[in-house]
């Protein structure tokens, strides 16, 4: 006691070093894995940044079962909700922005100006997306003329819960632009964090868990992508995947898997913008692969 | 102590003299070793408040530790098809329409539509005006072996006359109930008057009585949330095995607490006690709150460790549940085919 009011803000003593735990992101929770595991994380250059949990199959899981469960809310709450609540992302993920920049400079060996260009870039694809939300159902749906007395009118409705393989390379900027496309429109999503830099991920999670997102809406998982992806794609209650991440061997074997249930499958050289350059516009084909027509026939004049 | 011992079973072994409160009833049917305990409501009294109390700490954490075993593979492909065959697959609904009843009779009958190795659920549990219903649908469907069983007893608070209440139980076995969930009067037990309560289940045991048929099986049900101790349990265990119930249940799936580990324990180590000591065999029922298969497998597991696996059978264990099934069957599906199921390959009852 006496020792530490000796000296008050005197010479710089040693702190004891407070090293962050990284954790899984699911139902608005941040458990450790179930297994219990972890891997270890290194820059580009092979030294070690932290531990990461080593999701398992019963962790993708319960991941599915917390995005279901939250499916209903948000598909059903309004546009400008959904809307105000990715605008709100980008503004927390804007507040941390000198963490993530160190984050993503360590994870893709990148200088920090450099990193920072990207982690703005990040936040600016939020804010595009939250303002697509209340846009897209009409450039994608609308009133189809028919042949008799009724209006016919066809809306863009959410599949449900997809399964998103992030892009290996893009940490941040590539996990943005695959991750905002599909809750825009009301899905929900089960993400699988890059394997080899999973920590800008981990970190999203608790912008995501401070910015009035529904918790199971989004659910980040960090691990061996074949490992969890092999059980969501041939998950009976998952409706689509995503495989930006999947190699071609990988993505070829997932997609067999998910042909069992019809899932939709969006793969990874259809994904719009050319795999390795997230900068470029992404363009709606994201938010249109994850969306299903909805058609109303209604008689006029009744 | 010794002293204090015999003095405290004295009244076991010796008749009251007079007894004021003595049954109008013929001689009890309980089992000879026991049949003074029943003579009085004073040495029912006496009988009940000298069974040993409940450990409360030590029983929740044996309970706790038997819901720690892994039960894989092979094992879990077991213990699901018996979970699915001692289910008493129930609705219990003001909204309970005939439909709804034909429909959960045909889920019971052929709980999978994919998958017909599938095991057919013990029982469906209605209201008795139900029972007719049931029967019919099960005949249609193919499930002559399941059994209909119908609550009665003024179902679920247990607040009506004795005769009322014996009406009721006739009506559901003359409709076909082969099984009969009573409850017990809560009010009376916990304002001491076992008597009362006693006489109540041997009254209803005897309306479960069908000439020229099988008798209905009696389900004694405590509403253990509102007995409000572990110790309370075990007296309701040990009166209604006294008074003829053939299965004890835990509660009626209406109040905030229904079975859990511990309170189901109790009465699995009464059975137990109640054998030793009469050498009869009585069933159990946890009844609400169990929805996932890894709950009902901790059942399964306490059961073959308190009672051993001669009950591991639909005669003397039953799950009184209607979501369980569903988890079950998305478990069974998982095994089977390697892939997670979901909530849309199951039906919504």
């Amino acid at each position: 006691m006496s020792e530490q009011s000796g000296n008050p803000g005197g010479a710089a003593r040693t702190r004891l070093g407070v090293l962050k735990t990284y954790k899984l992101f699911v139902g608005g929770k941040f458990p450790r894995s179930e297994s219990g595991r972890v891997y270890e994380v290194t820059d580009t250059r092979g030294n070690w940044l932290a531990n990461a949990p080593l999701a398992s199959r019963k962790d993708a899981r319960d991941a599915v079962v917390a995005a279901r469960k939250a499916f209903g809310g948000w598909s059903g709450a309004t546009a400008y909700n959904r809307g105000q609540i990715l605008y709100r992302i980008a503004e927390m993920l804007e507040g941390r922005r000198e963490q993530f920049t160190a984050e993503v400079a360590a994870a893709e060996g990148l200088s920090k100006a450099k990193a920072a260009a990207r982690v703005d870039a990040a936040v600016d694809r939020w804010v595009w997306y939250a303002g697509w939300s209340d846009k897209i159902a009409q450039v994608a749906g609308g009133a189809n003329p028919v042949a008799g007395p009724y209006f016919n009118l066809s809306t863009p409705e959410p599949t449900g819960v997809v399964a998103v393989l992030a892009p290996q390379e893009s940490s941040l900027l590539g996990l943005v632009s695959v991750l905002a496309p599909v809750i825009v429109s009301g899905n929900t999503a089960v993400v699988v964090a890059s394997e080899r830099a999973p920590l800008p991920a981990l970190s999203l999670a608790e912008v995501l868990a401070t910015s009035d997102l529904p918790g199971g809406v989004v659910n980040v998982l960090s691990g061996r992508t074949a490992e969890i992806a092999a059980p969501l794609a041939a998950h009976q209650d998952v409706n689509a995947i995503d495989l930006a991440g999947a190699d071609a061997d990988l993505a070829k074997e997932l997609e067999t898997a998910a042909a069992d249930n019809l899932k939709r499958v969006l793969r990874p050289a259809d994904g719009g913008s050319a795999a390795s350059d997230w900068s470029t516009d992404p363009g709606v084909k994201r938010m249109l692969a994850f969306v299903e027509t909805k058609t109303v026939w209604h008689p006029v004049g009744v | 102590m010794t002293v204090c011992y015999a003095r405290r079973y004295a009244h076991l072994v010796t008749m009251p003299a007079s007894s004021p409160t003595a049954p109008p009833a013929p001689p009890p049917a309980a089992p000879s070793a026991l049949a003074d305990a029943t003579a009085s409501d004073a040495a029912l009294r006496r009988f009940l408040h000298g069974l040993p109390g409940v450990d409360a700490v030590g029983l929740e954490a044996r309970a706790a530790q038997l819901g720690t075993r892994s039960i894989k593979t092979t094992a879990k492909a077991y213990a699901i098809d018996l979970a699915i065959s001692m289910i008493d697959l129930t609705t219990l609904e003001g909204a309970d329409t005939p439909g709804k009843v034909r429909a959960l009779c045909a889920k019971g009958v052929n709980p999978d539509p994919t998958d017909r190795t599938v095991p057919k659920v013990a029982a469906i549990c209605v209201y008795p005006d139900m029972v007719a219903t049931a029967k019919e649908a099960l005949a249609a469907a193919g499930g002559q072996d399941v059994k209909v069983a119908s609550v009665a007893t003024a179902f679920p608070s247990g607040r009506a006359e004795l005769d009322v209440k014996l009406a009721d139980t006739r009506d559901a076995v003359a409709a076909g109930a082969d099984e009969i969930d009573m409850v017990i009067d809560r009010g009376a037990f916990l304002s001491g008057r076992y008597m009362k309560v006693f006489e109540e289940i041997r009254a209803v045991k005897q309306a479960c009585a069908r000439p020229g048929g099988e008798d209905a099986h009696l389900k004694v049900i405590f509403e253990n949330g509102e007995l409000s101790t572990y110790d309370n349990i075990r007296r309701a265990s040990w009166l209604a095995m006294l008074a003829g119930a053939d299965v004890i249940k835990t509660s009626t799936g209406k109040v905030a607490v229904n079975a859990t580990p511990a309170n189901t324990l109790v009465m699995l180590e009464a059975v137990r006690d109640f054998r030793a000591a009469t050498g009869t065999r009585i069933g159990v029922k946890p009844a609400g709150g169990i929805r996932t298969t890894k709950d009902a497998i901790k059942y399964l597991v306490m059961v073959n460790e308190v009672l051993g696996d001669d009950w591991l059978h639909p005669d003397w264990f039953r799950f009184g549940a209607s979501s369980l099934l569903n988890d079950l069957l998305m478990q069974r599906q998982k095994l089977t085919t390697g892939r997670y199921s979901g909530p849309d390959y199951v039906t919504v009852d």
